[in-house]
């Protein structure tokens, strides 16, 4: 499975990380070698196994819907990079 | 009692000095204090070291959230982060009497198995400076082998506290995903992720592990009442030559084919000759799918990563998503690719479907009807540890490396590395695999082989 640096290009931009040509060089070669060293798992016949996403049988843990103690404002934006008036602050979204 | 001596003890040893009044909490901390400020310098375990005055100093793998102590995940992009909180491990410790000493190296955001993926430099081994300490938990196994802390807290999600245990000849226990909560943990793969001990017996492991152990509610795969007492089967003064008497213990021939090293080989051969002079029954169990687990494992794991790692963004916490480091973004990169629209199918459903497989395996293996084994043991590792910089260009042969302990992550269950020897200086670890949620087996065969040696007693000259 050849991943080419167009491919990796789209995934970049898909996974929001800001690469380099020389990384997009550099991952299409590598990521290529893992994908070739996966297609071995088509050699594995799985028609009659179900998927497993979770080993514990737990599914739907409810607990009751009361108000705990919580971060304060404080502490939750203690490490913020950026705040404003007791808020995160980041970039609009709809600015020109 | 000398300062070196101190340092030397176990945790139960500790517990017991203290009691004694050997010598105080306080002489305590300043003797594991002056040590690491002697020997941090050269080994690079510790990224955080607080003086403390009261406690048993623990270290703590710097994945884990530690309310007011600088926790990194080993990565430049959170390098100044401080949690406002505890993680649920971090309070039981506090809890019963234990101190933070320190934060510990590890590979960023614990991708990778050599420690050397640190945004802040790599772990040497204490047995041999130029040698990689294993990972993901390289700080944490480096500090317990070269008497750092009185016991660690490492993360496991494809072998990252067995294998480094191995590697530094210490104990790693991975326990049953579900049993210890991951509040705090900062999340790598979701479904794998597990917290656990690395320390310098497998007593000090079970105590450990009934410490951290039992659920909060933050987990919701983690329940109250898998908290059990592991003390009890050491404490009530168990007879070492009934300890394993007619336990059945597997071996899997697909952990002995090709790419163990011959020697790691004959080491863990010997461990097992001498489980059955103590009585064990030794029988040879298969796991087919085990060849397949690696594959699986590299496409669940950086899918998993690519979907926990979109929450640094950069605004609540953390810097730009620039900085993270090689081996972060490839996983990215391969989770991104695999999840991506159009493939899901041919990649993560095949891999989860494959992940039954690997799991059924194990439960055959188990399974008494069918005559199945009490626990399943082999190498940890196929091979001691390599030199520096030896395989860092090629990330499929350091993946490789964890060969022997994914699977136990793949199916959930628990697994144990004990120190059973050396091949050319540098130690070699058993691993022990038991069934989901059966710790205390796993603990029992490790107790019994360590009461029958004296591997574990052996110190790195550093």
């Amino acid at each position: 499975m050849k991943l080419t640096k167009d491919q990796v290009k789209h995934v970049a931009k898909l996974a929001n990380l800001p690469l380099t040509a020389e990384e997009e060089k550099r991952y299409s070669e590598q990521l290529s070698k893992i994908l070739d060293y996966v297609e071995q798992l088509n050699r594995v016949e799985t028609s009659s196994a179900e998927p497993t996403f979770n080993v514990t049988g737990q599914s739907n843990v409810m607990r009751e819907d009361e108000t705990t103690p919580s971060l304060s404002q404080e502490e939750a934006l203690s490490n913020a990079p950026q705040k404003k008036e007791c808020m995160f602050e980041t970039k609009g979204v709809f600015e020109d | 009692m000398g300062k070196n001596n101190i340092t030397s003890l176990t945790l139960i040893g500790t517990i017991k000095g203290l009691k004694q009044k050997d010598f105080s909490e306080e002489e305590l901390n300043n003797a594991y204090f002056e040590r690491i400020a002697k020997l941090n310098p050269k080994l690079n375990s510790f990224l955080e070291i607080k003086k403390n005055s009261c406690g048993i100093p623990a270290a703590i793998k710097d994945i884990i959230c530690t309310q007011g102590i600088k926790t990194t995940a080993g990565s430049r992009i959170l390098s100044n982060f401080i949690p406002p909180y505890n993680a649920i491990v971090i309070q039981r410790l506090l809890e019963n009497g234990i101190s933070v000493i320190g934060k510990t190296n590890c590979d960023e955001f614990a991708m990778g198995g050599s420690g050397e993926n640190s945004s802040f430099g790599p772990t040497k081994n204490p047995w041999d400076l130029n040698k990689v300490t294993g990972g993901s938990s390289s700080g944490s196994a480096a500090a317990v082998a070269a008497d750092l802390c009185a016991f660690a807290l490492g993360s496991d999600t494809g072998g990252s506290i067995r294998q480094p245990a191995s590697l530094c000849g210490v104990v790693g226990l991975k326990p049953t995903y579900g049993r210890v909560s991951r509040y705090g943990l900062i999340a790598m793969a979701s479904s794998l992720d597990t917290i656990g001990p690395v320390t310098k017996s497998v007593e000090d492991a079970a105590l450990v592990l009934d410490w951290i152990s039992g659920g909060d509610g933050y987990d919701s795969n983690c329940h109250p009442e898998r908290s059990e007492g592991y003390k009890h089967i050491f404490f009530a003064g168990a007879q070492n030559d009934k300890l394993i008497k007619g336990l059945k213990v597997g071996v899997p021939k697909e952990y002995f084919g090709e790419g163990l090293n011959p020697k790691v080989k004959q080491v863990i051969e010997d461990a097992i000759k001498k489980l059955e002079e103590q009585g064990a029954e030794i029988v040879e169990v298969s796991l087919p799918n085990s060849k397949y687990a690696l594959a699986a494992y590299y496409i669940i794991v950086p899918s998993e990563i690519s979907a926990n790692m979109a929450r640094f963004d950069g605004i609540r916490y953390g810097s730009a998503r620039v900085d993270f480091g090689p081996e972060v973004k490839r996983r990215i990169m391969l989770g991104t690719y695999t999840l991506s629209s159009g493939y899901y199918e041919e990649y993560y459903a095949k891999a989860a479907k494959v992940r039954t497989l690997v799991k059924q395996d194990f439960n055959k293996a188990f399974d008494p009807p069918a005559g199945g084994v009490d626990v399943i043991v082999g190498p940890v590792s196929p091979t001691t540890a390599w030199n520096l910089g030896e395989k860092v260009d090629d990330p499929l042969t350091m993946y490789l490396s964890d060969i022997y302990t994914i699977s136990a992550n793949l199916a959930g269950i628990p697994g144990l590395s004990i120190p059973c020897g050396f091949s050319e200086g540098l130690p070699v670890g058993l691993q022990i695999l038991g069934k989901q949620w059966d710790e205390e087996t796993i603990l029992r065969v490790g107790y019994a082989y360590e009461q029958s040696t004296e591997w574990h007693k052996e110190k790195p000259k550093i």
